[in-house]
């Protein structure tokens, strides 16, 4: 049973996996849009996935003996493949329309304080939000909170931003062996968090600040230190007698920011790292350096960081609703703000800053400045 | 006809010598004798479907038990009965424990269960010691225990307490509680017949279904199969509650019409002060409400009858179900709205937040509510209320999020011109009721 091969159909892509493969993994071997995304399921810790609904698919054709579809949508991740399955992914309306319903769920006691959260840049919610889910939402009420608590020396637990995904109570209990926190209360009113203010105190335990997808389990030595786009990610070892010792250093300039284990292109942990090498070697000359870590293109930790690698696209102007290139963002086509007499739709080319006033602030800044000089 | 109740109102049923004088514990001697797949095979041909709620035929249900070699089984009563509006097997286990005990002992020999629990919420403290003295009794008379009748089987009947939580009646999550766990309902497949208690084959049944397996064994199971209406065999306990002038418990053969059951005497007595029916809610408050002139006719004009196949009938759109039998009635004076909200707050409570379209929906369904009831409501919000329990009915990993949705679903449907009458009219709604939905009188000029 095991060495045998089941062949999937999902959005008319076939592809044929082992046995017992979950619609989800046999998803992520084809890879692109087709693969659902994933809020809670973790391949690495067993027993995690179904909660967060996001991955739910449509199954169009049971199996090849049991053709008949599955009446209602299914989670990805915990629903293995039959032969001769079919599955529908992004080409099913029903399925999109529940991933947004879910989207707008996880969203609606999300603080969106992504402008303040370090977890900005490298946020699952987000790249979910940004691809599933709709612009605004209709949720009108106030938002559940929660006070900021420290579970640890190293570890900031922000129960407002947590979306209840359970990994970290996974990582808890299959990497540490011991479980120190867990999720009390049920409902909407559920948090995580350990019993009687324990402290969680556990060589691994900072591998929840890697699983959680949001920004509710920080690392309290990188806490509004810098954004994950300013810092540039860099593989490197060092010889650790507790862990593997491959991680990624988040280097801004010279200066050692962050150390994370090392993830791959789902956004998972390779290896697991310990405590040591997470939170307690911050230079550069604790680690042996491999080399720029390969980062997706369109991951915003990417901006900024190789010159020339992603260049302009003149072509992509056509495409924005045939207007002339010469203001990406036209709110307004008249500027209230800087010179009313001034239509903004009539100056030509990108807006330059010399279109506008100069601030006069800055303008006596710089003049000072070249005074100097 | 009762089966069940017959014997309820005997002065010390409670106790095992007038159980015993009564006719109790025949089934046990009558089962032993025959074998395990003839017991399973009596209850398949009784037609007994499950009476906790979704109405699947026990038979088949215990035909899918698997029986590894070597690998212990269980049966596990689910006595957390915690639908708003049903509290039959209350009932059942405070006046006839020895009933239950009954229906206990020979459904694990039907299904090689000899450790078998009962998993009661924790609410019926007092029913815990009324159960754990029945099993003692039937212990101590050589019904449970090591060897029982010399047939070599064994089997010990455990009582659980649970924490008081509405989840922990739904089958996965019920037995994460009775492992120790947090109650958070699993992910299926795989199925507790497969892997429940402890990864061991597991069957769930709610109290009436296992009480019910006596008389099917006492009479057979072709004449339990007799008593009732097509699929829906045998007898059926209806727990009426709301505005009627008798509420109880009441043994019905599933034959009595639905209109009948309401104002005859020998059930709920009609509605008191003369007053009219509104609505009703035939299973318990998660199945769909009906408003009146749909309650007593299908949509194609038949009289519906207290059954399964009769209360469905015209599926969600005009019927409802027959869920667990909390038979709730409201009179022309209740509000439908408050009502949807008391039960979108109950669902807020309960859901164990495993799932996010359930955790974070019911919050909102019920916030929103909130808000139409107490007059701050807007036309959007009835439109907005329908998108919410469409993106979680279906989507979640229990029923529950299905319970929630069906309600809310159910009111906007039938009685969505008394959502547009508490927004229209927010200071109205809060000094008097709509009154009668469809046929209702014009409204007085405001004051």
């Amino acid at each position: 049973m095991s060495d045998q091969n089941f062949k999937v159909t999902i959005d008319n892509i076939t592809v044929e996996v082992p046995a017992g493969t979950t619609i989800l993994n046999a998803a992520r071997q084809i890879g692109g849009d087709v693969t659902p995304p994933a809020m809670c399921y973790y391949s690495k810790l067993e027993g995690s996935g179904g909660k967060c609904r996001t991955c739910l698919v449509e199954v169009s054709k049971g199996s090849e003996k049991d053709p008949r579809p599955m009446p209602k949508l299914v989670a990805s991740c915990r629903t293995t493949v039959m032969d001769g399955m079919e599955v529908k992914s992004i080409t099913s309306e029903r399925v999109k329309d529940a991933r947004k319903g879910v989207v707008e769920m996880l969203l609606i006691n999300h603080p969106l304080d992504c402008p303040v959260c370090d977890q900005a840049g490298e946020c699952h919610l987000q790249d979910l939000s940004y691809e599933h889910g709709t612009a605004g939402t209709r949720y009108e009420f106030d938002r559940r909170t929660f006070e900021k608590e420290d579970i640890g020396d190293d570890i900031q637990l922000h129960m407002t931003r947590c979306i209840l995904c359970y990994r970290c109570v996974f990582t808890a209990e299959q990497l540490t062996g011991k479980r120190e926190h867990g999720v009390l209360d049920r409902g909407d009113h559920a948090e995580i968090s350990t019993l009687i203010g324990k402290h969680l105190d556990n060589e691994f335990i900072g591998n929840v600040i890697d699983v959680c997808p949001v920004g509710a389990l920080t690392d309290r030595t990188f806490r509004f230190k810098q954004r994950v786009w300013f810092t540039k990610p860099v593989d490197a070892h060092r010889d650790c007698p507790t862990c593997s010792g491959k991680v990624r250093l988040w280097f801004r300039g010279e200066e050692v920011f962050r150390v994370t284990a090392r993830k791959d292109k789902w956004g998972e942990v390779e290896e697991w790292i310990c405590n040591d090498c997470r939170f307690h070697k911050k230079q550069a000359s604790d680690w042996v350096i491999e080399g720029p870590s390969k980062v997706s293109r369109h991951s915003v930790i990417s901006q900024n960081h190789y010159r020339g690698a992603v260049e302009a696209q003149p072509e992509l102007v056509n495409e924005i609703i045939g207007k002339s290139p010469k203001l990406l963002f036209d709110i307004h086509s008249v500027s209230d703000v800087n010179r009313p007499e001034v239509d903004l739709s009539k100056i030509e080319g990108p807006a330059h800053k010399d279109d506008f006033l100069p601030n006069q602030k800055l303008e006596g800044q710089r003049k000072l400045e070249v005074g100097r000089k | 006809m009762k089966l069940l109740l017959e014997n309820a109102h005997i002065e010390g049923i409670r106790f095992y010598e007038a159980y015993r004088k009564h006719g109790g514990y025949r089934a046990v001697e009558k089962a032993l004798k025959m074998t395990p797949e003839e017991v399973v095979e009596e209850v398949k041909k009784s037609g007994l479907r499950g009476r906790g709620g979704a109405g699947f035929p026990t038979g088949m249900k215990w035909s899918f038990l698997a029986k590894p070699e070597g690998v212990p089984r269980h049966l596990v009563c689910n006595a957390d009965e915690s639908e708003p509006g049903t509290f039959k097997d209350r009932y059942l286990m405070e006046f006839l424990p020895h009933l239950l005990v009954e229906g206990l002992i020979v459904s694990s020999f039907a299904l090689g269960s000899n450790l078998t629990y009962i998993y009661i919420r924790g609410e019926y403290a007092w029913i815990v010691d009324i159960l754990e003295q029945a099993i003692t009794e039937a212990r101590n008379n050589g019904w449970l225990g090591k060897n029982i009748l010399g047939t070599g089987f064994d089997c010990e009947i455990y009582v659980q307490r649970g924490g008081g939580a509405y989840i922990c009646g739904e089958e996965t999550a019920l037995i994460e509680s009775l492992e120790g766990k947090r109650g958070n309902p699993r992910i299926k497949p795989p199925f507790p017949a497969i892997q429940g208690l402890w990864m061991r084959p597991t069957v769930v049944n709610n109290v009436e279904t296992l009480a019910a397996v006596v008389p099917i064994i006492n009479m057979g199971g072709e004449e339990y199969a007799k008593i009732g209406v097509g699929r829906s065999t045998g007898t059926k306990l209806i727990s009426a509650c709301g505005n009627i002038n008798k509420p109880g418990v009441y043994e019905i053969t599933m034959k009595e019409s639905v209109e009948e059951f309401i104002y005859s005497d020998e059930y709920c007595g009609g509605i008191p002060k003369g007053k009219k029916l509104k609505a009703c809610i035939p299973g318990g408050s998660s199945v769909p409400i009906v408003p009146s002139n749909l309650l007593f006719r299908t949509a194609k004009g038949e009289t519906r009858y207290m059954n399964y196949e009769s209360l469905s009938d015209g599926g969600f759109a005009t019927g409802t179900m027959m869920g667990s039998g909390g038979f709730i009635v409201l009179d022309e004076d209740q509000c439908v709205v408050r009502h949807t909200m008391t039960l979108a707050r109950f669902y807020n409570h309960e859901s164990c937040g495993q799932c996010s379209p359930c955790r974070e929906g019911t919050g909102w369904m019920y916030k929103i509510l909130k808000n139409i009831e107490y007059g701050k409501g807007k036309m959007s919000d009835i439109d907005l209320l329908w998108d919410i329990q469409s993106k979680i009915e279906g989507n979640t990993i229990c029923p529950l999020g299905d319970a929630a949705a069906w309600p809310v679903a159910a009111a906007i449907r039938h009685f969505r011109d008394e959502f547009e009458w508490h927004v229209t009219h927010p200071d109205e709604a809060q000094v008097r009721n709509f009154g009668l939905a469809h046929y209702a009188d014009p409204l007085p000029a405001m004051a």
